[in-house]
Parts: C-alpha cells; sequence; structure tokens
C-alpha cells in the first residue's frame, strides 16, 4: 500500500469514531456480509461513516493491509479495528456490541460547503 | 487437492488441536461456513483468533475461498 492509501485510510478511521469499510453502501450493499454489519448497525441506532472499497481499488486492497485483516466488510470504532461480518455478529447476538459502540466518540458534523 | 481438504490441512497444520468443521454453503467450493475448536484460543482477543485462522489459510483467501464464515471457540465455550 502507498503512503496516501495508508494516510487516507487513517484519517477515515481517526476522523469517524464508528468507521465502516463496505462493498456497497449502507442502503444498496453489493455483499450479504456488508449488509449486515451495515443492517446490525443501523439497528442498533447507530451514526456510522462508510466507505464503498468497490469504488477504489486503493483501498479495497490496502483496507486489508492497514487492518491485518484479509476481507470486507471491516469495522473500526475509535481507530480500532473491531472486526468483520462473523465478530460484529456475534458482538450484536451477545449484547456486547452496544457497550463497544457506546464508547465511540461523537460524530463530527458534516462539513458546512 | 480440493478447498475443503486443502482448508483443513492448512488449519490443522497451525492449529494440531483444532476440530474444524466446514460446510459448502453454496456447493461452488468456494463460500463456506463452519467451526474452529482449538484450546490455543483461550484467553485470546476475537480478533486475535481469526488473524489465527485467517494466517493458516494465507492464500487460499480470497480466490479459492472467498468467503469463510466461522466461529472461533475454546473447547469450554464449544461445550465439549
Amino acid at each position: 500500500m502507498d503512503q496516501p492509501t495508508r494516510d487516507r485510510i487513517h484519517r477515515m478511521v481517526t476522523t469517524y469514531p464508528v468507521m465502516l469499510f463496505m462493498k456497497g453502501t449502507p442502503e444498496e450493499p453489493r455483499c450479504g456480509f456488508s449488509a449486515k454489519v451495515a443492517q446490525i448497525l443501523k439497528y442498533q441506532g447507530t451514526r456510522f461513516a462508510s466507505y464503498d472499497v468497490l469504488a477504489d481499488p486503493m483501498v479495497r486492497e490496502g483496507i486489508k493491509e492497514y487492518g491485518q485483516w484479509p476481507t470486507i466488510p471491516q469495522l473500526y470504532v475509535n481507530g480500532e479495528l473491531v472486526g468483520g461480518s462473523d465478530i460484529i455478529s456475534e458482538l450484536f447476538e451477545s449484547g456486547e456490541l452496544a457497550d463497544v459502540l457506546g464508547k465511540a466518540g461523537p460524530m463530527p458534523e458534516p462539513a458546512q460547503s | 487437492m480440493d478447498t475443503r481438504d486443502e482448508m483443513m490441512r492448512r488449519i490443522l497444520a497451525a492449529l494440531p488441536d483444532a476440530q474444524v468443521t466446514l460446510s459448502d454453503m453454496t456447493g461452488g467450493g468456494d463460500h463456506w461456513e463452519g467451526q474452529v475448536v482449538s484450546a490455543s484460543f483461550a484467553g485470546q482477543s476475537r480478533i486475535t483468533r481469526y488473524r489465527a485462522v485467517y494466517a493458516a489459510l494465507g492464500d487460499l483467501m480470497p480466490i479459492r475461498v472467498h468467503a469463510f464464515t466461522f466461529k472461533a471457540l475454546t473447547p469450554a465455550e464449544a461445550g465439549e
């Protein structure tokens, strides 16, 4: 991964306390595993940012190295990888996910244009 | 070697005590689900456990194995 890509990913996970890298968007997911995690976050009522890796080959590959995690989706909370769809599903089913998300900082307000 | 055998071989090479179950979700040999039970997971976070299994599978993912959804449990957690 080149440095600009690493910097871009780093900026996303540190700017947004709950940041989901997924295939497609929460509204139009392009993969069942990504859809599942987005659905769980919506169900939890969590505000989150998402990034469609299918639209960005550099991030699609780079996020695997950044997270030391070979698959997508990847959910980051406060800059730390929490997991992919299996872990997020387990945390959701056990009730632990609410605690993890509860530790997330406030979402930044969208920049005024 | 078929994909199931190769996955099994690699996981057992890394986690010799593992009890592994694998099922082919689509019949196409590239989407798998299952369970990996190993005493070595005791005291490890979920992230660490999954990384150990992904590392064992190595370059099987993401080409031959497009997706592998699984649980990584200790024998106690698996109810053994």
